[in-house]
């Protein structure tokens, strides 16, 4: 073959333009981010403000504070800190751990609809809680063990039926599975001997109210070390999202893929074991952030994101109907699964190739 | 059909006694190969003939079932992926290109395996990709969305993307299939120039046989998972090769551009319009 | 492989043109009988109290009582698993998917939520109030997933299909909880019912419900001709000449009979409806002319079998049916995954 070019040299180096070029392109889309991310934690900040403060009884910012240093306002204290800012603390860290959860999921297994609440994870971790609960009366962090070894469980049972490829498959098993886990939950109800309406709401559909505040340590103490692994981890991420083939071309291996949904999957299995399956906030979490990101892909926003779906919902639950105070799970179910079937109306479900 | 001496000493990359496969049957047979060093080489052959799986092989995507593949003399399969990603470039059939992302951050994914555990971006990486925009062309298109752009474009930015990485070895898997002839062609012009400005060395998956026997510097022809022939177009396109390799009736003549052998199906309709006088005269 | 395609053979000569190796047409209906007779006798004799044989036809015989209450809940589920059997292999006639299943796609979700809308809000208290609801709820969820599964270049692949019905299931089970929480009392009874159980009905509750499943069953076996023609593609099926569109309806109206009156005596119970006409289909082969009647036995057979085994499995509690045919279905369903997943 002839070429007619010049005879072999290193090319000339780039001129400045070019290479200003790609700065002035790379920096738009980091600092959308970092704007999102700012204006979720402002939107954070005050849901956490309005659950705290606001609803039946409004408590007024200098008496938070002095609640918070120890004070003893009566009527408000008590409610405060047992009811509301433990709720809210909750809210905020059950919707972090379900929503990056979730994100990791749908992105790694480039399938919006393979969310661990719809694929059976969420709920094998709560039918294994319950079943440790009610069944063997376990309390405190073993029951946070066997919430992590329920996820695991049904994450390794799903991948072994949908095989190597994964996409409809996956997500299928996973119905199946969680129909599965359900009929679990729904077994251990019928053999609880007193009729504890709070466990049933707890472990069926999620709920953040009556938690105590050790519990809710124990959850921040575990995200403590889960979130700044998720950190590292999902450096690869932007890699893995190109394809299974791409990935490993650019040095991203299964190994890497596999610890990134190990640690998707921890996150909701705390979450779960802390609050209960709360339906759909990983799943809603990581495509209204994306949504708000230009299309792509950011854990950070779907983690605030989830915390801004609890919060809210927790919120209407609590005060929505007069004298009924509904779990934060009905809430986010009810309004959740019609979003769900948008989605499927709406269009196709998967990731289309370049 | 072997490799000359010199291609063989230089070889960086190289199948030796390779089979593979995906399930109980092997595609690719004991197979021996030795990529020439800063050439551009094409694998060609029928559907199902075992190219694509070679080239997965070549590319670590697939574990031998017997035998290795080589790079640098160590088997690629030992060897750390990010350490292998640093050499070996990849661009495969169907990349998959998330939503929203714009070209320069696309083609910043290529510098991952130069990132070490904290790989923070620097102005090497930026210099990487700035060099990768500009070769192949898409600087213009830094800001688009990949989503957005047309097919011959997708292709310029996911080869800018493979450039991004650096290698010194570049595989691509039939980086030309879903392309009309005018990209085709300046895809591979693209190819050919990063061959000779940087003495990138070129493995490519081609359906096409004429455009392999134009752009290729060492051709290798498969046929049910074995070599049928090895060496420069002008050695390997020959009738009798074409026909075991494609079945085909054929004859072949000099391209009369780039002097390659150019292949002329014969079919059985070949001729549907009666020659004319000169034609008959030829 | 089951396949949901009979060949042309199949459809023309019903009775005889099956591949040899499947036993003969009245060798199987008296093998189904013998079982579904097994299964009920089975089910009077088993139990957390083992009752002797005399004892169910000397109604002088001290045990004589429990074999009463066995036979209610024996007939009722055999009444329920023919309804569920037949309702599944319907659906998967109907929308020519193999993983269809009242349960999965959110048609019992459907009848659950209007059955309680009518206790809460309604205040309504016996079964003959029930049905209509159910019914209701039935018919809106069918539609409802179908027309949702249906958008798209694609249309109702089993795969939206599932989806949809997934989907719905839950948003029903969060409104449902939500009405519950209203009213506590309902929600007590509401665990064990929600669960799917056929015992401690009563007689009573069953003879309201049996006209709607009797119409159900008719409409239902009239279908089949339909439902092997349409298994040829619509297309085909039009060009054959049947009238589709009303066919299919009253074919849509006999599941929602079936499933909704079935939801309503014994609570959602899924998994049924999927496994049944699987296994029916590879003894009696596809022609739904041999699979409708039988899937009712084997339904029949599989709920009260079902039922009887969670009675003894975790002595001394219960395990209820609707949680036995999960336990053996999801299985099936994870298989039925894993050989059809090219398809989908």
């Amino acid at each position: 073959m002839t070429v007619t070019i010049d005879p072999p040299v290193t090319a000339p180096p780039p001129t400045r333009d070019a290479a200003d070029v790609v700065r002035r392109a790379r920096r738009a889309p980091i600092r959308h981010h970092r704007r999102l991310v700012a204006g979720l934690v402002l939107v954070v900040l005050g849901a956490f403000a309005a659950r705290v403060l606001l609803g039946d009884y409004t408590v007024t910012i200098p008496d938070f504070v002095r609640i918070l240093g120890g004070e003893q306002i009566p009527g408000a204290t008590y409610i405060v800190m047992e009811s509301k800012l433990p709720r809210a603390v909750l809210a905020v860290l059950v919707g972090m751990a379900f929503g990056i959860g979730g994100a990791i999921f749908q992105t790694t297994l480039r399938n919006p609809l393979a969310s661990p609440d719809i694929v059976g994870v969420s709920l094998g971790a709560s039918a294994a809680a319950v079943s440790a609960v009610a069944l063997a009366g376990w309390t405190g962090w073993p029951v946070s063990l066997a919430a992590a070894a329920g996820a695991v469980g049904v994450a390794l049972l799903v991948r072994a039926v949908a095989g190597d490829h994964g996409g409809f498959r996956l997500v299928l098993a996973g119905i199946g599975l969680a129909a599965a886990m359900q009929s679990v939950i729904q077994y251990v109800f019928t053999r609880v001997d007193e009729w504890d309406v709070q466990l049933v709401l707890r472990w069926l559909t999620g709920s953040v109210n009556g938690v105590a505040w050790p519990t809710i340590g124990l959850l921040a103490a575990v995200l403590a070390v889960l979130l700044p692994a998720t950190a590292w981890a999902a450096r690869s991420l932007k890699v893995t999202e190109l394809g299974d083939d791409t990935a490993r071309g650019l040095g991203v291996g299964r190994g890497r893929t596999d610890l990134l949904m190990l640690l998707g999957v921890l996150l909701v299995a705390v979450g779960v074991a802390a609050a209960g399956p709360v339906a759909f906030v990983a799943f809603l979490s990581g495509p209204i952030a994306r949504a708000l990101n230009g299309g792509r892909t950011t854990l950070l926003a779907a983690g605030l994101v989830g915390a801004v779906i609890v919060l809210a919902g927790d919120y209407v639950g609590a005060y929505a109907f007069a004298d009924l105070n509904l779990p934060v799970g009905v809430v986010t179910g009810a309004f959740g699964a019609p979003f769900l079937l948008w989605l499927l109306a709406r269009g196709p479900t998967g990731r289309r190739a370049a | 059909m072997t490799a000359t001496a010199t291609d063989r000493t230089t070889a960086r990359l190289e199948a030796s006694a390779l089979t593979l496969g995906y399930t109980d049957t092997a595609v690719v047979r004991d197979l021996d190969l030795q990529v020439p060093h800063g050439k551009v080489t094409v694998i060609v052959g029928a559907n199902a003939c075992g190219k694509s799986t070679l080239l997965r092989g070549l590319a670590r995507l697939l574990r031998p079932r017997s035998g290795a593949v080589l790079l640098d003399g160590e088997a690629i399969h030992r060897l750390p992926t990010k350490q292998v990603a640093r050499t070996l470039g990849l661009l495969p059939q169907n990349p998959i290109a998330p939503e929203g992302v714009t070209v320069s951050d696309l083609v910043g994914r290529g510098r991952h395996p130069h990132h070490g555990a904290f790989g923070r971006w620097t102005s090497e990486d930026e210099q990487a990709v700035a060099e990768a925009l500009t070769l192949t062309d898409t600087i213009g298109l830094a800001d688009r969305v990949v989503d957005e752009l047309s097919g011959g474009q997708r292709q310029r930015v996911w080869i800018a993307m493979a450039l991004a990485q650096g290698t010194d070895l570049l595989l691509l898997d039939e980086p030309t299939t879903y392309l009309d002839v005018a990209h085709q062609v300046e895809m591979l012009d693209l190819l050919a120039e990063l061959n000779v400005r940087r003495g990138t060395t070129i493995v490519m998956v081609l359906h096409d046989l004429n455009l392999s026997a134009r752009y290729a510097d060492h051709l290798v022809a498969l046929h049910t998972g074995r070599i049928v022939a090895e060496g420069t177009p002008r050695e390997v396109v020959t009738e009798d090769v074409v026909r075991t390799v494609f079945g085909l009736d054929n004859r072949v003549i000099d391209d009369p551009v780039s002097h390659t052998p150019l292949v002329i199906p014969v079919g059985r309709h070949g001729c549907r319009q009666a020659p004319t006088a000169t034609q008959e005269n030829r | 492989m089951t396949t949901l395609v009979p060949s042309r053979e199949d459809v023309t000569a019903p009775h005889g043109g099956g591949p040899a190796r499947r036993p003969a047409l009245p060798v199987s209906a008296a093998i189904a009988v013998a079982v579904l007779a097994g299964a009920g006798v089975l089910s009077l004799l088993v139990g957390a109290r083992a009752v002797p044989l005399e004892a169910v036809w000397d109604p002088s015989h001290p045990l004589h009582p429990i074999v009463q209450v066995r036979l209610e809940r024996t007939i009722l589920g055999f009444a329920v698993g023919a309804a569920l059997g037949l309702a599944g292999a319907l659906m998967q006639g109907l929308t020519r998917n193999p993983l269809a299943d009242p349960g999965i796609l959110g048609v019992n979700a459907g009848a659950t939520f209007a059955m309680v809308i009518g206790m809460t809000a309604l205040g309504l208290t016996s079964m003959g109030q029930f049905l209509p609801m159910a019914f209701l709820g039935a018919a809106a969820a069918a539609v409802l997933v179908h027309a949702i599964a249906s958008l798209g270049r694609d249309g109702a692949t089993p795969m939206k299909l599932a989806i949809t019905g997934a989907a719905l299931t839950a948003g029903l089970a969060s409104w449902t909880t939500g009405l519950l929480l209203a009213d506590r009392k309902t929600m007590e009874s509401f665990r064990f019912w929600q669960v799917g159980t056929i015992g401690g009905r009563g007689f009573e509750v069953l003879l309201t419900g049996l006209p709607f499943l009797v119409v159900g069953a008719l409409l239902a076996l009239t279908g089949a001709r339909l439902l092997n023609t349409l298994a040829l593609g619509d297309d085909l099926a039009r060009g054959l000449g049947r009238r589709t569109t009303r066919d299919r309806l009253v074919i849509a109206l006999a599941i929602v009979l079936l499933a909704g009156t079935a939801t309503a005596l014994a609570g959602p119970i899924a998994f049924v409806g999927l496994v049944v006409p699987h296994v029916v289909r590879s003894l009696v082969g596809p022609d739904y002319a041999r699979v409708l009647p039988f899937s009712m036995l084997a339904g029949a057979a599989l709920v009260v079998v079902a039922d009887t085994v969670g009675r003894v499995v975790l002595p001394p509690s219960e395990v209820q049916v609707g949680i036995m045919a999960a336990v053996v279905g999801v299985p099936v369903f994870l298989a039925l995954i894993r050989r059809t997943g090219r398809a989908l």
